[in-house]
């Protein structure tokens, strides 16, 4: 479901990102937004999955590495980065601004992902 | 990609047996290969243990090699990353003749972690000559983007980390590749020098006599040995262009857990062993992560690597030792 719309996103995902300049609104995942929305992005095998995830403002997206090799979660503009992670080890970001993230592995950076948020019922931002 | 470095090999195989076969055998059975490089030609002189690797220690600068230790690593692939680190410091503590300066080509540590750096400084210390190391992406790979490593190995360096040196008549550049990946999202994500240390780079060569010898240091080899798995450096052509006088040129890497070689005109390009654990050979896997052996197998694919220099000849002998032996 998530990639099907991530799919038909896809084209507008780079004018997006370029645009994001502004600072984004990106909050620690409180206590006060444990009640809030979360979604999981498993990293397996050298690959975050799903590639391309969609959310709506507030979820707490959480990455858990299965892999032997650590990896790391960094947003290309450094909006977000996790310190590396070893087996098992999770990572968590709570995103409240919509947008769009691309983000990669500062281990194996050929390893990407996106993040894409956006309110409910929304098929695209423009 | 196996098979041209295989051509690439044979083709300078000057030594009195089959080289094609040799490096086969070496790929992973680990058997020790002695090197003598003559004008940025490397010929193999026998396998470690025969007199010519005795021999190739007499006189001239000799030099240690170490990569890829992972201090802090413990899955099936090495449960005792630290471990077989300290072995290879001890094997080069019983060397007959002691290497002038160890350098480790990167990947020092598994995560970044004060305590995996801690552990290996712990064990380094260990060794009574200088060790000069480079950080692999993995000493990099804290939330502060690499503030652990520069804040333990960064002072008296230039930029983020990178420095050169004189030993022996030798020109020795260490250059770091890890600080500005190319995220895959259009490229196969290989690594970056950066124009700040290619220009630092191309002054500090600028001076130097083209007879000098050179060796460079990098962690990710500057050539592109497997682009699929990032196994490259994208701008490793401009740095190698402020090198192109130069009548010898010698670049040790490390990154890919196993020996590979290449020759390009003046360049002679040398990836080293791990002390911690193998990785698969270039798309022979889904990944390149780390790859488990028979546990009675693991210390015949690790290994430290000698090079020796005598001034006046310019050969560099590189002898790769695997912890077995």
């Amino acid at each position: 479901m998530l990639r099907t719309r991530a799919v038909l996103l896809g084209g507008a995902a780079l004018s997006a990102m370029l645009c994001a300049a502004a600072p984004a609104v990106i909050s620690g995942g409180g206590p006060a937004l444990a009640a809030a929305k979360a979604a999981s992005v498993k990293i397996d095998n050298f690959n975050f999955t799903p590639p391309t995830l969609v959310v709506e403002p507030g979820t707490t997206v959480t990455w858990t590495n299965a892999d032997d090799s650590p990896h790391s979660v960094r947003e290309m503009d450094g909006r977000f980065k996790s310190a590396a992670l070893d087996t098992d080890d999770s990572f968590s970001q709570t995103f409240s601004a919509p947008g769009q993230y691309q983000y990669f592995c500062s281990i194996h950076p050929r390893m990407v992902g996106k993040i894409i948020v956006q309110p409910a019922g929304k098929t695209s931002s423009n | 990609m196996a098979d041209h470095e295989h051509k690439d090999n044979e083709q300078l195989g000057a030594a009195g047996f089959n080289r094609r076969g040799l490096l086969k055998c070496m790929a992973w059975a680990g058997t020790g290969v002695l090197w003598t490089v003559n004008g940025g030609v490397p010929r193999s002189l026998g396998l470690l243990g025969e007199a010519a690797a005795a021999e190739s220690h007499a006189g001239g600068l000799t030099f240690l090699q170490i990569s890829d230790s992972h201090v802090g690593f413990d899955k099936p692939a090495n449960p005792n990353a630290l471990g077989t680190f300290q072995e290879a410091i001890a094997k080069i503590k019983a060397m007959p003749t002691q290497p002038a300066f160890i350098v480790h080509t990167g990947d020092i540590t598994h995560l970044s972690k004060d305590k995996e750096f801690d552990d290996a400084d712990q064990a380094m210390k260990a060794l009574k000559q200088k060790v000069h190391v480079i950080p692999g992406e993995h000493d990099v790979a804290d939330a502060d983007n690499g503030k652990a490593y520069l804040d333990r190995y960064g002072k008296g360096t230039q930029g983020r980390g990178w420095y050169s040196f004189d030993a022996g008549g030798v020109h020795f550049i260490a250059l770091i590749n890890v600080f500005n990946f190319q995220p895959g999202f259009k490229s196969a994500g290989l690594a970056q020098l950066g124009d700040e240390q290619l220009e630092w780079m191309e002054k500090d060569v600028k001076g130097l006599s083209s007879s000098t010898p050179i060796v460079v240091l990098a962690h990710l080899p500057l050539w592109t040995v497997y682009e699929n798995w990032g196994w490259g450096t994208e701008d490793a052509p401009r740095a190698l262009g402020y090198l192109k006088r130069f009548g010898s040129v010698t670049v040790l890497n490390g990154h890919i857990h196993q020996i590979q070689q290449k020759i390009e005109g003046n360049v002679s390009f040398h990836t080293a062993r791990s002390t911690a654990f193998p990785q698969p050979a270039p798309g022979s896997a889904p990944a390149p992560g780390p790859m488990k052996v028979p546990a009675e197998q693991l210390h015949s694919v690790l290994g430290v690597r000698t090079v020796n220099y005598i001034r006046g000849k310019s050969p560099l002998a590189i002898v790769d030792t695997p912890l077995s032996a």
